[in-house]
């Protein structure tokens, strides 16, 4: 029996700066600016899809059916190769540039997470009434003041515990950022544990640390959607 | 962009042996519907059991659902796998962890429990919405005609929850195509795998991701049609999507 009798709490403990100065920060920073850029292009593809340029619609929905039926490891491993290429064609250099680790899956998680968030933006714009819309035109606001002082800011609203689950799901996806090596929380637990020979203790560990913040995000969660659910 | 393509290098010997690479990819392409339906048939039965226990009235059986549930959604399906494959032989007593640790295939039997076990979650909520969205009086009408409630489950409740939940249940089917890829780091050579080892053979990487996108892209298309001919063929009557 191996059980708890030989648990090395001390490996944990060694590691502890390392996995959340290095670990815990890149994962936290990688889920905060992919779920703003995620957000940000999301909203932009469902004012495409909803658009009545019926191809910027059907752009948008195709980008959005495409990126949803890839598996995430697969988009991970298509951006890791595609973007130093991206990137000298931008740059216009003479070879395939080197982008770093943290900038290529802050690019695909982006990439990856603007056809999730599109679609809930989608359903909150939708979930507005036409009236508004239909008043902020006749008091002579523009589509894009239409947009940004009456629709958006309601959808937006009406779908942030929606958005706020999508990000919880995004912090968890964030762990496959191992495939490339990288130092993510996962990535850290995981260099430990293979040095010191400790899979058991980190790998626990760190199990343990996502289920604490992940239960605490959507507990925040429900008490957000319980507040805001009587608004209406 | 200086990138020499070669598309014919599909159909090329690939260095294990097995015929071209063409195949390689297809070998992987197999394995993954292998261990996705596999971890569909998982998710389903213990998720719909998990699902039908956080509809009792006894608070324990909600209890112990409400606790699966939180265990399998709130942590990521690539930790999960590690505590199958790397943790749980070394909690287990010594024979039985080494028994575990040898058995051939691991990898395969590893993804399909561990993908299953966290799919089951998300069927089981996805059920519970089910049986909670039919109208009162269908469980009501069951006790009052003397139904147990075993009997109200399966002759009342659940025929209609699944049809109702049936659109849902395809895209959970989805998720656990694509989440098979996870597998990809405890070891499993699934199409994403075979991808990646044709790309590190072969230093074709646009043409292997894109053979694998598109074998991923058919996979789908087959299962969403597969699953409208099912949606249409057991519709319920008088509802929006029924005849």
């Amino acid at each position: 029996m191996t059980m708890l009798g030989n648990f090395d709490f001390d490996v944990i403990r060694r590691a502890l700066p390392y996995l959340f100065l290095e670990g815990m920060r890149f994962t936290l920073t990688l889920t905060a600016l992919a779920a703003f850029g995620g957000l940000v292009f999301g909203t932009l593809i469902a004012l495409m899809r909803l658009s009545s340029y019926k191809v910027l619609g059907r752009i948008a929905g195709f980008y959005v059916d495409f990126i949803r039926s890839l598996p995430l490891v697969l988009v991970i491993f298509w951006f890791y190769f595609l973007v130093p290429y991206i990137g000298q064609w931008l740059t216009g250099a003479s070879r395939p540039i080197t982008v770093g680790a943290f900038a290529s899956s802050l690019i695909t998680f982006i990439a990856f997470e603007a056809a999730y968030f599109s679609e809930i933006m989608r359903a909150g714009i939708q979930s507005i009434s036409k009236g508004q819309p239909a008043a902020a035109s006749a008091l002579g606001l523009t589509y894009a003041q239409s947009m940004r002082y009456v629709v958006l800011p309601q959808a937006f609203r009406n779908m942030l515990p929606v958005l706020l689950t999508q990000t919880i799901v995004l912090f968890q996806d964030t762990s496959l950022v191992y495939v490339l090596s990288i130092p993510d929380f996962l990535g850290a637990a995981s260099k430990v544990a293979q040095r010191d020979g400790r899979l058991v203790e980190m790998y626990l560990f760190a199990a343990l640390v996502y289920f604490v913040i992940s239960c605490v995000a959507s507990y925040g969660v429900r008490r957000l959607q319980a507040r805001i659910a009587i608004v209406r | 962009m200086n990138y020499n393509w070669n598309w014919h290098i599909f159909l090329e010997p690939n260095p294990m042996g097995t015929g071209t690479y063409l195949d390689l990819l297809l070998s992987g392409l197999v394995v993954t519907v292998k261990v996705s339906v596999l971890a569909w048939i998982i998710a389903l039965v213990s998720g719909s059991v998990i699902g039908v226990l956080r509809t009792l009235p006894s608070k324990t059986a909600s209890w112990i659902g409400f606790c699966w549930v939180e265990f399998f959604r709130n942590m990521p399906l690539l930790v999960q796998l590690f505590l199958w494959f790397f943790v749980l032989p070394e909690l287990l007593p010594r024979s039985a962890g080494l028994w575990l640790k040898q058995l051939p295939n691991a990898p395969f039997w590893t993804a399909a429990i561990g993908v299953g076990l966290f799919m089951s979650a998300r069927v089981a909520v996805q059920l519970q919405a089910g049986i909670t969205s039919l109208p009162r009086g269908q469980k009501q009408a069951s006790t009052a005609l003397g139904l147990t409630t075993v009997q109200t489950y399966r002759y009342v409740l659940l025929p209609m929850a699944f049809r109702i939940i049936l659109p849902p249940l395809t895209s959970e089917f989805l998720n656990t195509i694509k989440n098979s890829a996870v597998a990809i780091t405890i070891g499993l050579i699934e199409l994403t795998g075979q991808a990646r080892s044709m790309q590190e053979f072969s230093f074709q990487v646009f043409e292997a991701f894109t053979a694998a996108t598109v074998l991923y892209l058919l996979l789908n298309f087959v299962v969403v049609t597969a699953m409208r001919f099912l949606e249409r063929y057991v519709a319920i009557p008088g509802y929006i999507t029924g005849k």
